[in-house]
């Protein structure tokens, strides 16, 4: 990862990476989890997709698309979006989420409950929150900061989101609005565009091998002929990024 | 009309052990922390707790009060996790009902609207359904016939919620960004107690903001306290911010294994009273300053 002035860094690789799940998206609320989703969402709404629509990170939505660090003084907004709001907003499907996973497996099941058994777990977390009904009612795609066999696993201990598998078992009250689109990660994207909807790389950012990602996996990954690399940001992008979004370096801390 | 103004200790000396109690606010934001502190007094034991969790279900977790608690997650915000209730977990010490934040929110509207349940996608395909076993789906009498979560009502012997103001007939105020469930809350428990950073008068709340933050009607509340600080550590915005300095020194003591550092930040903070927790306040403050 090169650090010289004017080359992207692998977090500004990632901030493009989570932005591109956003392009075409419409007028719907995205709602990123973690620095570097959250950069990718205002650097989609400066860029290409000006119609997305912000919350404040409180209980309002945000007119304007102001840096990371801005305290409420900083922020415009425009209507309120309180929690209750927000449910109707997720059930009636005007949404893609980006969650964090502390594990997600093949099929993109995601758990953010706990680690070992529920029943007595070895490490509570945070608990499903509303991946459940998230995963089931509008797109959801996951920001994993450090993808590892850790992260990456054959199974999660607390199915939270949805994955393909467990939702065609539960049924059409479960698939007619399931989309797990993608998994963005600090090695590359992820997808579930197969015949049985096993992940897929979708690319890989730059420098990272397939044998990298590989390795970081605790499933077998399906790998295409073709590995496409990741984009790099547009100066425009980078620029946006650097003095605009993000001066005070967030996003690299996050990948650390 | 009755004037619903109680003291603190009259109400919570009205639950009784092994009662399913919901708490108002979302995380470590509005929560009615100075009930919470009353319990904390007592000898009420074996509660079921029903909470988008915050520092209300660590405090109670901590203090042996819980037989089971019922959340979506548990939460401090600026702290991810709270150190009380995940040990509490993983000692296996508590019972648990973990559902989607959404189907909590529909499991109190059902008790509100006194239905047995309300059907919602939220929880299909998930282990909420494994870990939870009592749950149910149901088939749609319409359309394709889907098959959807029938989520029960989440009906509590009591509630608590703090508000910015109250009246003494029992309306409140939010004057913050969100009323988050608190009516809810409210319309889903048999005992309904509102503490307020203030209460007024009857008639004079509309004075005090606008008339849409009067969340809560007379129709859904009890009792009402006056409560001044009543969501601190957490926030209760316009009125103050989450005091972080204390959330830490919270989360850090909580956190200690030995459990020595808790022991002091009890004797320090929880013994007092709730002049003494207050006064307690005073203290860090000027130590913070000098």
């Amino acid at each position: 990862m090169s650090t010289a002035a004017g080359e992207p860094t692998r977090a500004e690789v990632c901030v493009v990476a989570c932005a591109e799940i956003w392009r075409d998206a419409g007028e719907i609320i995205v709602s990123p989890f973690g620095a570097v989703p959250a950069l990718g969402a205002r650097l989609a709404r400066l860029t290409f997709a000006p119609e997305i629509v912000l919350t404040d990170g409180g209980a309002a939505l945000m007119a304007n698309t102001p840096p990371l660090s801005a305290g409420p003084e900083a922020m415009v907004l425009e209507a309120p979006m309180p929690y209750r709001r927000i449910f109707d907003v997720v059930w009636s499907g005007r949404r893609h989420v980006m969650m964090m996973a502390s594990q997600i497996d093949r099929y993109g099941n995601q758990n953010l409950s706990c680690i070992g058994d529920w029943s007595k777990p070895k490490a509570q977390l945070i608990g499903v929150r509303g991946a459940p009904g998230n995963t089931v009612n509008h797109p959801t795609s996951y920001w994993v900061p450090s993808q590892s066999p850790r992260s990456f696993v054959e199974h999660v201990d607390m199915v939270c989101g949805v994955g393909y598998d467990r939702a065609a078992a539960a049924g059409p009250g479960a698939t007619k609005y399931h989309d797990i689109r993608a998994v963005v990660t600090n090695l590359g994207v992820f997808d579930f565009d197969t015949p049985d909807h096993a992940m897929r790389i979708q690319s890989l950012h730059p420098g990272v091998s397939v044998q990298d990602v590989i390795d970081a996996t605790g499933f077998e990954l399906v790998v295409p002929n073709e590995v496409p690399t990741s984009r790099l940001p547009t100066e425009e992008e980078l620029d946006l990024i650097r003095s605009v979004l993000d001066p005070a370096g967030t996003r690299e801390r996050e990948l650390a | 009309m009755t004037d619903k103004r109680a003291a603190l200790e009259e109400v919570v000396a009205g639950l009784e052990d092994g009662m399913t109690i919901g708490f108002g606010g979302w995380g470590s934001r509005r929560k009615p922390m100075a009930a919470v502190r009353e319990i904390l007094r007592t000898d009420l034991r074996d509660l079921t707790v029903v909470s988008y969790g915050g520092p209300d279900v660590g405090l109670l977790c901590a203090a042996g009060k819980v037989r089971k608690v019922v959340y979506g997650f548990v939460t401090l915000d600026s702290i991810a996790l709270d150190p009380h209730f995940r040990r509490a977990r993983q000692q296996g010490a508590i019972e648990a009902m973990e559902i989607d934040e959404g189907m909590f929110y529909l499991g109190l509207l059902a008790a509100s609207q006194r239905v047995p349940f309300l059907p919602t996608r939220a929880g299909l395909g998930s282990d909420v359904l494994r870990v939870n076993p009592d749950l149910r789906t149901i088939r749609s009498p319409y359309g394709e016939g889907e098959e959807l979560v029938a989520v029960p009502a989440l009906s509590l012997d009591a509630s608590f919620v703090h508000a910015n103001r109250a009246d003494t007939h029992g309306n409140a105020m939010m004057l913050g960004p969100d009323p988050f469930f608190d009516d809810l809350f409210l319309g889903a428990a048999r005992l309904r107690i509102v503490t307020a950073e203030r209460v007024v008068e009857a008639g004079s709340l509309p004075a005090e903001g606008p008339m849409q933050s009067i969340a809560i009607s007379r129709l859904l509340t009890d009792a009402v306290v006056e409560a001044p600080m009543g969501a601190h550590f957490t926030s209760c915005e316009p009125d103050y911010g989450r005091d972080e300095a204390f959330q830490t020194a919270y989360a850090k003591a909580a956190a200690d294994s030995d459990g020595a550092a808790w022991a002091a930040f009890v004797a320090r903070h929880l013994e007092g009273g709730e002049a003494g927790y207050l006064a307690s306040l005073q203290v860090g403050a000027r130590e913070a300053a000098s």
